[in-house]
């Protein structure tokens, strides 16, 4: 019964207390590339999630099987970050053949999913935190559910955000940085959320 | 050498962060104090310097199909030296920023600028281009890390001068919210829309100029 509440704790925690974007700030430079239209962010969110889920497999068992029992825990950023770029290559040749819409529509974000903070981050996190197999696995998927709640929200007042009337200087980025910042106020209000 | 138009250019008209917009991750999540903005920003400066130096070695002999990931092991190495080195000596540093170091790795300006400069110039130049782009970076570091531990906290320098730095502000005034993540996203918001309107002043005072001419 007690690993369902670990379970539990980690979701609650990666998805609304710890968010991704809004309060660990990985994964910014997605957030901010395809927040721009509501349904190519839902596309990167999926793909995040997917990617993140693989990502944290992968890591964790080259990181136990692999670089603990030959003492190379110290080559942990090289390594995990050539399995992610073989990961994100794999996805990529995937969704060309089975879903060539959303590739089409994903475009240079997908190669640039291998240098998304998000994904290099929940793998040395898992590590950090010593999770198990199952434990990093979850946190890797409900990470990228974070990732997609946070793009997916943001990406909707985005699309308003476009025809406001604002001082000329904060047209465009700045103004999304700011709604960013009053989005990543309303995530506070889940912080101290603690299932213990 | 244009070493001082390269210099204008990483500090203000293509300033990394401020006007290319990259590695955002690293601005917001660790400027909370000086200490802590110096430190990235040099250790960024450093592998950024290597990195440069190296592809721009190497960008006769890497095959165009895999320059992202030889690009990416290249980098990737030079920050797990910064990383162990930091580990070692200033140990910190190495604490306060946590997860940041190994994910300089992923951090978008490296790998810019080892795709958009390096792989196509000089050694020296890339090592300029390094050297200037490191400083714009810092730069833009400092800036956010003086607001923010100032509004913050109330203190100025905390960690470079002392434990606690030079209190500025008496300590029931500082909002604690500028050094929550929302801060960061604030007060880059500003920031960029500060170098938007100084780069908008420029360019229109360089076309007077030239309409005089």
């Amino acid at each position: 019964m007690s690993i369902f509440v670990t379970l539990f704790a980690i979701s609650l925690n990666a998805i609304l207390a710890e968010n991704f974007i809004l309060v660990k700030f990985l994964g910014i430079c997605p957030f901010m590339g395809v927040s721009k239209k509501l349904d190519t962010s839902l596309g990167m969110g999926l793909a995040v999630i997917f990617v993140m889920a693989l990502a944290s497999a992968a890591t964790w068992a080259v990181n136990e099987f692999l670089l603990v029992p030959l003492s190379l825990a110290y080559m942990q950023t090289v390594v995990f970050i050539l399995v992610i770029a073989a990961l994100v290559q794999f996805v990529e040749m995937f969704l060309q053949k089975a879903l060539p819409a959303l590739y089409q529509s994903l475009g240079i974000y997908l190669p640039l999913i291998t240098t998304n903070c998000a994904v290099l981050g929940v793998a040395l996190l898992n590590i950090q935190n010593g999770y198990t197999f199952l434990e990093s696995v979850v946190y890797g998927i409900t990470g990228g559910i974070g990732f997609t709640l946070a793009i997916v929200l943001f990406s909707s007042i985005r699309e308003r955000l476009e025809d406001c009337d604002c001082p000329k200087a904060f047209k465009g980025f700045p103004l999304a940085l700011i709604a960013a910042g009053l989005l990543a106020l309303s995530f506070m209000g889940f912080s101290g959320f603690k299932v213990f | 050498m244009n070493f001082k138009k390269q210099l204008r250019e990483g500090l203000l008209t293509n300033n990394p962060v401020l006007s290319q917009l990259l590695g955002m991750c690293s601005t917001m999540a660790i400027t909370t104090t000086l200490f802590n903005g110096i430190g990235m920003g040099l250790s960024v400066t450093i592998i950024l310097i290597c990195s440069n130096v190296v592809i721009s070695l190497l960008r006769k002999v890497i095959p165009d199909k895999i320059r992202i990931a030889a690009y990416i092991v290249i980098i990737a190495g030079f920050v797990t030296m910064v990383d162990l080195l930091l580990k070692a000596f200033l140990p910190a540093l190495s604490d306060s920023l946590g997860v940041f170091i190994p994910l300089i790795v992923v951090n978008c300006i490296i790998l810019g600028r080892a795709e958009s400069f390096a792989s196509k110039n000089g050694v020296l130049a890339s090592a300029v281009d390094g050297l200037t782009q490191g400083i714009g970076y810092t730069a833009a570091l400092v800036i956010m890390c003086i607001i923010r531990e100032l509004l913050g906290s109330g203190t100025f320098g905390a960690g470079v001068f002392g434990a606690d730095g030079i209190r500025i502000l008496p300590s029931q005034y500082p909002a604690l919210l500028v050094i929550l993540p929302v801060g960061g996203f604030l007060t880059l918001g500003c920031l960029i829309a500060l170098t938007q309107w100084v780069n908008r002043k420029l360019a229109a005072r360089e076309a007077e100029k030239e309409a005089a001419k």
